[in-house]
């Protein structure tokens, strides 16, 4: 069993703001996605940033947010637990986030410390 | 005569796990056996004395009063046993030693007890099986008849896990609030396989099934009692077990054979157990962790709502969803999939249902067989068929068999 990172991104909204319905929404196609992934046993572990950042520049500048500068923020990430790349891309096609604009980047993960 | 016989077997079932706790307590959990012994005695005795002089105005401070003096009188007469106990309390002296049998010493006692056996240096089984035998006053045969085992494999099995225990001398003692957490998972995970254990039991026992539901239940509830114990976590288990519970009658036949969910009569749910389900839920939401406890009883109780409506089968497979987010199980993966017929549909299941890697598992192709059935029926026997040649127990059997005949006719 190898294990493949699902990296998700999308561009921000901006000043919109999803009613509860809409979040409720997406959250339970999420949920499924999630679910569907689990149920066949092969979901990692996972990380979804909260709305605070800032970043690092050479220099030691910093400025707020992954939100200004790029077009693209980062949603969240999820460790596949797959046998091959090919596994791994066909569950990512599944993911709510490619309806919302968004992509899935899917990486092969190696070990620093094997 | 029958009439102090029954009470002495009710009796048993629930003083003898209090006195050997007290006992055990008392003498420290080094000499456990001579706690469960004198408790024995005590029983012995009462046989003996009440089938001669009839029942005493109050049998059970009868027990307690020669269950102290018999502690007591091994406490002079064993001078080795003597040495180490006193070591142990170097404030007592032989004259003055009192059992403390306060209803909160035997509460207290218990709860120690329940920590000291929940232990994972010892197997799961083991801690079953030492719960049912010193905190249930289960005999030897009940827990072999339970496991489906012989009473010669419990006894071993028992006699080693206390030996580990004294081993890591294992003190009977309140866990430090900072392992408190810790050590109450490992408690409450043995009581849900505890109740689990009477619950999804093939045997055909009914009473025997219902009472170590109802032993994990008084358990359970005696964390709930205790303000240090009473935590979120420990009444989403009892919450969970009082739904499942509700259905106890329901969902047993009179010869004790499983009848499925969606073919019990619900007029024999039992509303005061999901009435107080309800209560302890309500309870459990008041914390911040949201357990794999906490999820299955909240599936368990979307499952007392009588009506089969979309809503309800969208909760559960959004819950199912979530648990098997914290923590994967066949079972969990094979439910959801289920919950997802009933909300998207029969071919939406199956290709999901397609994905899950569980070809060894006869409820898989069961489940298979069920999706199958009416879309393909040709595919629905070929399912039930490998489902037959998977499952092991009889009944598991006799009950694909029945599908198959209901897909031939």
């Amino acid at each position: 069993m190898k294990e493949f990172l699902m990296v998700f991104r999308n561009e921000g909204m901006g000043d919109y703001r999803p009613t509860q319905a809409e979040m409720e929404a997406v959250e339970k196609e999420w949920n499924n996605w999630f679910g569907s992934i689990a149920a066949q046993g092969k979901l990692g572990g996972g990380h979804r940033p909260g709305f605070e950042g800032k970043t690092i520049h050479a220099g030691n500048v910093i400025t707020d947010g992954p939100y200004a500068e790029v077009k693209e923020i980062l949603m969240g990430t999820t460790v596949l637990k797959v046998n091959t790349m090919e596994e791994a891309i066909e569950i990512a096609k599944g993911c709510p986030i490619l309806k919302e604009g968004g992509t899935v980047e899917v990486r092969d993960i190696m070990m620093m410390n094997a | 005569m029958p009439n102090i016989n029954k009470t002495i077997a009710d009796l048993y079932r629930t003083e003898f796990s209090k006195i050997t706790s007290v006992l055990g307590k008392f003498f420290g959990f080094e000499f456990i056996e001579i706690a469960e012994d004198i408790a024995s005695d005590a029983f012995l005795l009462a046989t003996e004395h009440w089938a001669l002089n009839g029942l005493p105005d109050n049998p059970t401070a009868w027990l307690y009063t020669v269950a102290k003096n018999k502690a007591k009188d091994y406490l002079k007469h064993d001078a080795v046993f003597r040495n180490k106990v006193i070591v142990q309390f170097p404030e007592l002296e032989l004259g003055t030693i009192e059992v403390d049998i306060s209803s909160k010493n035997i509460k207290d006692s218990q709860l120690q007890m329940m920590f000291a056996i929940c232990n994972p240096i010892i197997s799961t089984e083991a801690q079953i099986g030492l719960s049912l035998r010193i905190l249930c006053g289960f005999s030897i045969d009940e827990i072999a008849f339970a496991f489906l085992s012989n009473k010669e494999t419990i006894n071993k099995r028992l006699f080693r896990a206390k030996e580990k225990l004294r081993e890591e001398k294992v003190k009977l003692e309140f866990p430090e609030k900072s392992a408190l957490d810790g050590k109450l998972n490992t408690v409450l995970t043995t009581l849900y396989l505890l109740f689990n254990e009477g619950y999804y039991s093939v045997s055909k026992n009914k009473t025997l099934r219902k009472d170590l539901c109802l032993e994990a239940m008084r358990l359970c509830y005696l964390l709930i009692e205790n303000e240090s114990t009473n935590k979120p976590v420990v009444n989403a288990l009892i919450a969970l077990m009082c739904f499942h519970a509700s259905r106890f009658d329901a969902r047993l036949s009179k010869n004790g054979e499983l009848i499925l969910y969606n073919d019990q009569d619900t007029s024999l749910w039992n509303k005061e157990l999901i009435m107080q389900g309800e209560y302890f839920l309500n309870k459990a939401a008041s914390g911040t962790r949201l357990t794999k406890f906490h999820l299955e009883a909240a599936i368990a109780y979307w499952h007392t709502e009588i009506q089969d409506t979309i809503e309800k089968w969208d909760q559960i497979l959004q819950l199912y969803n979530k648990l098997l987010i914290v923590e994967y199980s066949p079972m969990a993966a094979l439910n959801r999939t289920y919950a997802l017929a009933k909300v998207s549909g029969k071919p939406t299941a199956i290709t999901e249902a397609l994905k899950l890697n569980l070809h060894q598992n006869h409820l898989y192709h069961s489940l298979l067989g069920f999706l199958y059935t009416d879309i393909d029926n040709t595919l629905a026997y070929a399912s039930y068929q490998q489902a037959l040649l998977l499952s092991k127990t009889p009944n598991d059997k006799k009950m694909i068999l029945k599908h198959l005949e209901k897909i031939a006719l």
